[in-house]
């Protein structure tokens, strides 16, 4: 697309005063897009840029709620809180190795989950059926209304005690003799799970709706005219379509639940069980439960620098193949 | 696309399990806002004994629910407001001008949204600690730091769609308005600003949204003063026991006001996120 804005930038004289008549150009007045965008520069300079550069600083030194009010005057540690951080055999060292490991598996886990949902849902509801606008409506409610309120109801169905899943378990079906813990132990990851695809599943649909809109219908006849199955269609024809979206999706979801803090906090509290601990919670609990500043930053310039790497290699992975498509 | 018998069936079956899932919890959560206190404190039962309205109005008094509604109310508003002000303003920069660093500063803005806001809390914490001490003006606990806090959160996605938007509206609007004396920022406010509505009004509640939601920063950037209500729910499970009709009752009174935000612009919202996946 050629944009009048694409012209070259270098800083053009200011043009002599001539006869003609004057004409507003759209090129002119660099000065005020500086302008423009400061508000913005300044905020993510305020509230992303120097809390990060800070966060850095913080990681090398002791910072506890003992010296929080001096923050200023931490004693420098050098590598210590990275040492301690990336121990294999220290206390946290391997929590934070078992935490990341874990993560992983969460995010493959439900990131596979929601895009299959959103996938069937797209496909579905893109084909006439009845009540496909309600159902539309409907399936993004639970990523509408607030992530915490989803999640509380999730710890209501999974309380041990008198929850709705141990009812049907034990009481309904007796499938069970005793009434297991789903929010304490190794069941805990499984709730953990089932409640982030509930919550999260809608923003793949969403997303993936959007790319199958843009599929012109006259794509889909002439391959039914051919004589193309509707799962050959899928693989040949939906699927390389929407792909630039599946690349932004997965990047931007992956991310997403790579960073999940809100489900687990509201499950399980301050302190979620050890079988479930993610890596942000685990920052958390360092920083603002153990109020160990130091070693939560540590920890997070960590997680920075893989999300960085992993982000990176994603898109070198993804892009040259895009490239073939332009 | 011509749908084969086995296509219809398959359809109907994924559509009703994932209709299933998503309906389960938004069922346990209507029905027990209408159940009275001795329904919840036993084993969960489908259905209420009698369906009783009186858990949405226990609520207000239970917890200070009306000042959390304020408090979310105010935060969310002024975050909101000030997000879509600053977006338009930068993506107007971003769609119509040519500028040095015009490349530099979309890449860092979207950036800064894969990191995790775990990230900054501990940063941001201290250097609201810093500015109190310094210059007086507190920020931990305070209205201010959290709308300042969330108006950056949501600013990237928002620049992001905005320019998406103004990108796809012919120059010549502006440039007619312009001839007329109008000025950039008069082109800006008379011309863009309304033709682009739809996507604003989209941002608008995407920032809306989150805001509302936000539970990591609020939990340690508040204070009793000016909790918010994904904290503030939580009190009404603090004591030995808790009160699920009470705390559904509220869930749902809190969602509906993002969840009516949501169905008014939810066309708006996919083209919008559609434009902007696709550049």
């Amino acid at each position: 697309m050629t944009r009048i804005t694409d012209a070259p930038a270098q800083a053009a004289p200011p043009p002599a005063p001539t006869h003609e008549k004057p004409r507003p150009s759209l090129l002119a007045g660099n000065r005020l897009a500086y302008v423009l965008i400061a508000p913005a520069v300044i905020a993510e300079l305020l509230i992303h840029i120097v809390p990060m550069l800070l966060g850095l600083w913080v990681a090398f030194t002791r910072l506890t709620q003992i010296n929080i009010r001096n923050w200023t005057q931490a004693p420098f540690v050098g590598l210590d809180n990275f040492r301690a951080g990336l121990d294999p055999n220290g206390p946290i060292g391997s929590q934070l190795y078992t935490s990341f490991f874990r993560t992983t598996v969460y995010v493959i886990i439900v990131l596979g989950a929601c895009w299959a949902l959103g996938i069937a849902s797209a496909v579905f509801l893109s084909s006439k059926v009845k009540g496909r606008a309600f159902l539309r409506t409907f399936f993004l409610i639970p990523w509408a209304m607030p992530a915490y309120v989803g999640t509380i109801a999730w710890a209501f169905m999974f309380n041990q005690r008198d929850g709705m899943i141990n009812k049907i378990l034990v009481d309904d079906l007796g499938l069970l003799d005793e009434r297991p813990f789903w929010l304490i132990g190794d069941n805990s990851f499984f709730v953990l799970i089932i409640a982030s695809i509930w919550q999260m599943w809608p923003f793949a649909f969403l997303m993936l709706l959007a790319a199958m809109q843009s599929i012109p219908g006259d794509v889909f006849e002439a391959a039914s005219l051919d004589g193309a199955s509707l799962w050959r269609q899928f693989r040949s024809l939906i699927l390389p379509m929407i792909r630039p979206t599946n690349i932004v999706l997965l990047l931007v979801m992956g991310l997403f639940l790579f960073n999940q803090f809100s489900i687990p906090y509201v499950l399980f509290g301050r302190n979620s069980p050890e079988q479930a601990r993610l890596i942000s919670p685990l920052i958390y609990e360092h920083s603002f439960v153990n109020w160990n500043f130091g070693l939560g930053s540590a920890v997070s310039a960590l997680l920075l620098v893989v999300l960085f790497v992993a982000s990176l290699f994603y898109i070198h992975l993804v892009m040259p193949r895009k490239n073939d498509d332009d | 696309m011509i749908e084969t018998r086995g296509f219809v069936w398959l359809r109907r079956v994924v559509l009703t399990v994932i209709a299933i899932f998503v309906a389960v919890p938004l069922y346990v959560i209507v029905t027990t806002a209408v159940k009275p206190l001795e329904d919840v404190r036993g084993v969960f039962t489908w259905w209420p004994s009698t369906i009783t309205f009186e858990p949405f109005l226990d609520i207000w008094g239970t917890v200070p629910l009306l000042e959390y509604f304020r408090n979310s109310l105010i935060v969310t508003v002024l975050a909101t407001a000030g997000s879509v002000v600053l977006a338009v303003l930068a993506a107007y920069a971003v769609s119509r001008f040519r500028f040095r660093g015009r490349r530099a500063f979309s890449l860092v803005v979207l950036s800064t949204q894969m990191f995790p806001g775990i990230l900054f809390l501990l940063p941001l914490f201290l250097i609201f600690v810093q500015i109190q001490r310094t210059i007086g003006l507190q920020l931990n606990g305070s209205y201010l730091g959290l709308v300042i806090t969330y108006m950056t959160f949501t600013l990237p996605v928002s620049i992001w769609m905005l320019t998406g938007y103004f990108q796809a509206i012919p120059h010549e609007l502006e440039e007619a308005s312009m001839i007329d004396g109008t000025g950039r920022m008069g082109a800006l406010l008379r011309v863009l600003v309304p033709v682009a509505k739809p996507g604003i009004i989209a941002v608008a509640v995407y920032c809306f949204i989150n805001s509302w939601g936000e539970v990591l920063f609020a939990s340690v950037l508040t204070s009793n003063e000016t909790r918010t209500l994904p904290i503030g729910l939580q009190a009404y499970a603090s004591s030995n026991v808790v009160l699920w009709n009470e705390l559904m009752a509220a869930s749902i009174v809190v969602s509906l006001p993002v969840l009516i935000g949501f169905v008014a612009v939810q066309r708006h919202l996919v083209a919008g996120l559609a434009a902007g996946a696709v550049k």
